[in-house]
């Protein structure tokens, strides 16, 4: 009894302490979270909403006027060959080294994993195109695809396969361009692979044996492959976002060449807006491009919500 | 009976790794080790019909030399640290108060600015360029470091990444710093910082990473030689050369890749832990 009645003052008075001390607190949060606010809205949000607006009017880059043209660069877009060629080249870029991409990284982290022996070596050397320069890189592999010198048609040539100027031949240069994308993508998709395995419990594997699955394939059946559908849904996304994303390479080997085999979404943003300064359609190839980046991850949202409802 | 049949398909299994994993390496090497090997030639060994992995000639000297001396390729490099060191420098400055103030403090406002930076996330960095473009523009400020600089002063990524990491940081860490008297300031800086350091270790590879090797917006803003990062000096230089001097420009590539592919080498957990921690969301 006489514990509360002393207890009682004490929490009042803690009380309107708090707060005192919650609109510090606020005050505080603000001026914290105040500069990133302020620049999340300049420099992301905002001119995310002008790329918007700039789609539905006139503007060439420095030009004193700016009218309204309703959907007019959309329906430019929607009759110009070009456009559809472009979108059909990025399209075809993405299924092209989103799947290789994540199933030889999948493999690759499936194989490192598996044993002891040079671990470290395999998955620095799987690992080292994430994080060297892709430009310097490019150029590398221009010399690589040399028609005459390049090391790739001399080895082709010594197995007898028949070469071409893979970046000069308008059928095979947006693939040429692909192979680069997913040498450069593979470790990524290995890394996070690896740490999706390493995520799944040891016991399973065990609860597996007890229930007679003990080969090496009856495993990666029965355990290994449902439980990676999250780090699977992962990868596929971000290897997704970043094939769309293509642009140093075909900027600095192809140029979008040859006959626009390898103009691509970025690309065709890149010249009409900095080199035609058509900045209002190019706005327009902006939206397209940002719409096509949030369906991957509209479906990747709802991939996960289904496998929540099982898992 | 299944320790033997382990054993005899573990010896097969294992000669059957090392042989994939083996030509994978070797297939993901090789550019690097053909970058290096031409790097070292003369342009007659370039071109020769066989090749060769060291030169018959040693031509390294006079390559690398061409190489720094043709264009500023060293003010290339000190561009590529001035303007990654800046970036960072920024984007720790306004991520890790934020993300403090997300993850420890409450206040109105605050599922706001989370579902803000939730929703940066969704956008690639590529949309904002032509705004972007046209205010640097209209501020006369295109064409200097700060061009290059200022969009990427904010990183929603790193926000995210920091909030995820504070919030496991004990509150009772937090309430003693206070009892002790320290403001919110100092105890971003002072207290979790500190805690927090892999995860800042981890984002600053990301973002050193991402922007030595970041092209598409350089490419944009810079036209002035003295101004270029790394890729994009690398791309004045093979224009200049038009393509067919292959030592120098070899040499070229070697030199801007180097840093991050040495830092790399030297600081292995850290690259592949900072993006593994990309996919922990």
């Amino acid at each position: 009894m006489s514990d509360l009645a002393l207890a009682a003052p004490t929490r009042l008075d803690h009380r309107a302490h708090a707060r005192a001390g919650e609109t510090a607190e606020q005050l505080a949060a603000w001026v914290l979270a105040g500069p990133a606010f302020a620049l999340i809205w300049i420099l992301l949000l905002g001119p995310t909403v002008a790329v918007f607006v700039l789609s539905f009017t006139d503007w060439t880059f420095g030009m004193p006027e700016i009218a309204w043209a309703g959907l007019e660069n959309y329906r430019e877009m929607a009759g110009d060959a070009v456009f559809w060629k472009t979108l059909r080249n990025t399209l075809t870029y993405v299924a092209f080294v989103v799947p290789l991409s994540v199933f030889l990284g999948l493999g690759a982290a499936i194989l490192i994993e598996a044993g002891e022996s040079l671990r470290g070596f395999y998955r620095a050397a799987f690992f080292l195109p994430v994080v060297s320069t892709l430009l310097a890189m490019a150029l590398v592999f221009q010399f690589a695809f040399h028609p005459t010198v390049g090391a790739i048609n001399r080895t082709l040539a010594l197995v007898g396969i028949p070469t071409t100027d893979w970046l000069k031949n308008p059928d095979t240069a947006l693939f040429a361009l692909g192979v680069i994308g997913i040498w450069q993508a593979i470790g990524l998709s290995m890394v996070l692979f690896i740490a999706g395995l390493k995520a799944i419990p040891k016991d399973l594997y065990e609860a597996a044996a007890v229930d007679g699955a003990d080969g090496p394939f009856e495993r990666f059946r029965r355990v290994t492959w449902p439980m990676l559908g999250p780090a699977m849904l992962f990868v596929v996304t971000i290897t997704a976002i970043r094939a769309f994303q293509v642009f140093d390479t075909v900027q600095v080997l192809t140029d979008g060449g040859p006959n626009k085999a390898t103009n691509v979404l970025l690309f065709q943003m890149y010249q009409e807006g900095f080199s035609f300064l058509r900045s209002a359609y190019a706005a327009a190839l902006t939206v397209v491009f940002l719409g096509f980046v949030l369906l991957v991850t509209v479906i990747q949202v709802r991939l996960q919500e289904r496998n929540t409802h099982y898992g | 009976m299944r320790t033997r049949s382990i054993a005899a398909t573990g010896l097969g299994f294992q000669l059957f790794r090392h042989a994939v994993l083996g030509l994978g390496a070797f297939l993901m090497l090789a550019p690097f080790v053909i970058m290096i090997s031409v790097s070292l030639k003369p342009s007659g060994e370039i071109f020769a019909p066989e090749f060769t992995l060291l030169p018959k000639q040693w031509h390294a000297w006079q390559n690398y030399a061409d190489a720094f001396t043709k264009q500023p390729l060293a003010r290339y490099i000190l561009n590529g640290f001035i303007v990654t060191g800046s970036i960072f420098a920024c984007q720790l400055l306004t991520a890790l108060p934020c993300a403090y103030a997300l993850a420890k403090l409450r206040w109105r406002g605050r599922e706001t600015m989370f579902m803000l930076v939730l929703l940066g996330l969704l956008i690639p960095p590529q949309v904002t360029a032509i705004p972007l473009y046209i205010l640097l523009w209209q501020v006369g400020l295109l064409n200097t470091y700060a061009a290059i600089i200022l969009p990427s002063t904010i990183s929603v990524f790193g926000i995210f990444l920091m909030r995820q990491f504070f919030l496991t940081v004990p509150d009772d860490l937090i309430n003693a710093a206070r009892l002790d008297g320290l403001g919110e300031f100092a105890i971003v800086w002072r207290i979790m910082m500190p805690t927090a350091m892999p995860a800042v270790i981890a984002f600053g590879v990301l973002s050193l990473v991402w922007n030595w090797n970041e092209f598409f917006w350089p490419l944009i803003v810079v036209q002035s030689e003295h101004l270029a990062t790394p890729p994009l000096g690398v791309v004045f230089f093979a224009n200049a050369e038009a393509g067919t001097n292959y030592g120098p420009l070899m040499a070229a590539a070697t030199a801007i890749t180097a840093p991050l592919v040495i830092a790399f080498l030297a600081a292995q957990r850290w690259f592949i832990d900072g993006v593994t921690m990309t996919a922990v969301k």
